[in-house]
């Protein structure tokens, strides 16, 4: 998205940019929940990061192993170094199931291999207690355990079972949705339909020969099959420098989203420490201000570009109705109406996202200020 | 007590809506070492009401909330 923003506004003269990517491949991660119930096919949610980027930006595929900010130097696995003028480090979020202990007896939908089993698991279900847990603080997506579970009655529903199936979402919070204005809405929709929660749990372990899992707050509960959303991580290569926090989060300013002290360090997405959900929205929204801001640097026109917090997201809360919300540092979020058109909306950009956001396509009134 | 007690561990989490502050929290208390100090910056009103339940529920050591000018200050220990 930054590199595909920068090659659309600068020309050939004024910079090279160069993508560093591990495999070459986009994957549009809002699938993976879809592959989960069935509705969406592994290879439809992953494309040539090639053919997405515009001709100007240069592909690098290829793992990036060090970054030495003092030295303006990206080192890759196959040894090859990279100087830099501006560095954006997009590095995201790693997934680390294996540091909840018994977490083997655990699905989740964090990625498409993982998709795959859990759907797998759940066409094999015909009835009992499937408990949804959180491993960890933060983790991608803050709606995604209470929509999983929303999509999980409606899919239960479709196969006629849903009387035989008990289902419950484990919150670590004080309530079953992570934004609190938005909560009484979707505990209204929980009580609808006859879906179970607990509050203050957060997963410590998983004891699979009893099918309990135990919170950090000294509770239990038992399952029949177990979904857990699992501790995520800053990637390695950023958790090797003193750029980040000790979660491996990069230390980032709220605004500028420089990197520390460094004028020529970006951070974006779910890489940064940021108090703002990490999700591909956040991402979007910070992409105009890095670009804005590396922009105005080369040609001398700085605004000051900075990042108000915007982040919006469309919840799916099953039978083909969702939620839209939107809101930013100073504006938190107004409980929107349950709606068709929120989860037509929702349904409209899991279709078209390959066109517009990668392709830095998105109508300029979509990218403003909340007011 | 002092409300500028010095702790090991602050978060800044102004600008941040519930349950961004808390979760802060709950990330430095599982990274962190036990009797370790934190201290978390919040302006967020339901911050200052559930990370006092949470620490409460969670077996941990409320040392205070803090009133400044335009945020909140609050101290936890991480007691096990």
């Amino acid at each position: 998205m930054v590199a595909n923003s920068l090659a659309k506004s600068l020309k050939k003269e004024e910079a090279e940019i160069t993508l560093v990517d591990e495999d070459g491949k986009h994957v549009y991660q809002p699938g993976f929940i879809y592959i989960s119930f069935g509705n969406e096919k592994p290879h439809k949610i992953v494309k040539d990061e090639r053919k997405l980027l515009r001709r100007k930006v240069n592909l690098v595929v290829d793992k990036a192993v060090k970054i030495d900010v003092d030295d303006r130097k990206v080192t890759t696995s196959k040894d090859k170094k990279l100087e830099y003028d501006y560095l954006v480090l997009a590095t995201g979020a790693e997934i680390h199931p294996e540091d909840i202990p018994g977490c083997e007896d655990a699905y989740h939908f964090y990625d498409t291999e993982s998709s795959v089993k859990l759907r797998k698991a759940l066409a094999e279900f015909n009835g009992g207690r499937i408990v949804i847990g959180i491993g960890g603080i933060p983790y991608k997506c803050p709606p995604a355990p209470a929509e999983s579970a929303c999509l999980m009655d409606y899919y239960f529903h479709r196969r006629g079972i849903r009387d035989k199936v008990t289902i419950e979402l484990l919150s670590p919070l004080p309530r079953i949705f992570p934004i609190e204005p938005i909560d009484p809405l979707v505990s209204e929709v929980f009580e609808m339909k006859n879906i179970k929660s607990q509050t203050f749990f957060n997963v410590e372990s998983v004891e699979p020969e009893k099918k309990l899992v135990h919170s950090l707050e000294g509770e239990s509960a038992d399952y029949d099959l177990l979904i857990l959303i699992p501790p995520h991580k800053g990637a390695k290569v950023i958790r090797a420098t003193q750029l980040c926090d000790r979660g491996g989060w990069i230390i980032t300013d709220r605004e500028t989203l420089k990197v520390l002290d460094y004028d020529d360090v970006y951070a974006i997405g779910d890489a940064t420490n940021l108090p703002v959900s990490k999700s591909g929205a956040a991402a979007h929204y910070e992409n105009s201000v890095v670009t804005g801001s590396i922009i105005g640097d080369i040609r001398g026109t700085s605004k000051g570009e900075k990042y108000d917090g915007r982040v919006t997201c469309f919840c799916d809360a099953g039978f083909r109705r969702g939620i839209m919300l939107d809101f930013d540092y100073e504006h938190p979020p107004v409980p929107p109406p349950f709606s068709r058109m929120a989860y037509f909306k929702k349904m409209f950009f899991n279709k078209f996202y390959w066109w517009i956001l990668p392709k830095d396509r998105l109508p300029g009134f979509v990218t403003g200020k909340l007011e | 007590m002092s409300d500028d007690v010095e702790t090991d561990v602050l978060i800044d989490a102004r600008g941040s809506f519930c349950p961004g502050p808390l979760m802060e929290l709950i990330r430095a208390i599982r990274e962190g070492e036990v009797g370790e100090t934190i201290a978390i910056l919040s302006n967020d009103n339901g911050s200052k009401r559930d990370i006092p339940l949470w620490v409460g529920k969670a077996g941990h050591e409320l040392i205070g909330v803090f009133d400044k000018e335009d945020h909140d200050r609050i101290v936890v220990k991480k007691l096990k």
